[in-house]
């Protein structure tokens, strides 16, 4: 079975959680032998280009240690043989450029996205 | 008896969206319809099971707790097992251990598991379809 995850939500939790979940999730999955598609668009595509880690969170004494690391979790994710596609009308419309997307990440346009979808045997869209 | 099974993975937690009784519709109308259910719940989701939630009276209301029987997801959940069982269907409820520790809802009601995302993939592998609702 082939599973399409589509993230189109941005740093929902990433403080509390230190990872976004539907990645962790994705990870997770994929060291149990999921066969898994990330597909990134809306806010989410800006993981497609994200080079830092998120920055740490201090409250009073209280300082976090091992805050996200997104950048990491996207290499881990491709270096599993996770696809990643990022949907380049979602990167140009909020002023990024898609030539900044990191090495593996895969651009694909909104019109290519009803083959993407029929790849696979479920679309999971969180 | 042989019939289909749906999963569900959820996110959202009790007492906080409309999100949540939607959720319970659609499982509530898939047994209905004869479809078995499989839930794995994730995040905040784990604490719809969470055994120590308690009814509350409610003095705006003028009602005691008794009077006011406040809705209760674990009671929801409770209900449905009650009529999948009634009707020879499948009901499985994981909560995402991980997720359960960070929020120290440990303590759930019978029949619901821990579990985690390996459980997500057996549950979606093995079901005729999968509905998964993120937070929002």
């Amino acid at each position: 079975m082939k599973v399409l995850q589509v993230i189109d939500q941005a740093f929902r939790t990433t403080v509390e959680e230190q990872d976004d979940t539907i990645l962790w999730l994705t990870q997770s999955m994929r060291g149990a032998g999921g066969e898994l598609t990330v597909l990134l668009g809306g806010h989410g595509v800006y993981y497609g280009l994200q080079t830092q880690t998120q920055p740490a969170l201090q409250l009073g004494d209280w300082q976090q240690s091992a805050p996200a690391d997104l950048p990491r979790d996207l290499t881990q994710l491709l270096e599993s043989g996770v696809p990643v596609y990022v949907i380049l009308d979602d990167v140009t419309e909020r002023g990024l450029s898609p030539q900044a997307l990191r090495p593996g990440v895969q651009g694909i346009r909104r019109d290519e996205l009803a083959a993407l979808y029929d790849s696979v045997d479920q679309v999971w869209q969180w | 008896m042989d019939h289909r099974i749906l999963t569900f993975a959820f996110m959202e937690p009790p007492f906080e969206s409309e999100r949540t009784v939607t959720f319970f519709r659609l499982l509530d109308a898939a047994l209905a319809q004869g479809a078995g259910v499989r839930v794995f719940a994730y995040e905040g989701a784990v604490a719809l099971a969470f055994a120590r939630q308690a009814p509350h009276g409610n003095a705006v209301h003028g009602r005691d707790a008794e009077q006011e029987a406040h809705p209760l997801s674990k009671d929801w959940i409770a209900a449905l097992q009650a009529k999948a069982a009634e009707k020879g269907l499948t009901f499985e409820w994981i909560n995402c251990g991980l997720c359960v520790d960070e929020r120290g809802v440990n303590e759930v009601i019978d029949g619901c598991g821990r579990g985690g995302p390996p459980d997500l993939w057996r549950y979606a592998a093995t079901a005729f379809n999968t509905l998964t609702i993120g937070t929002r």
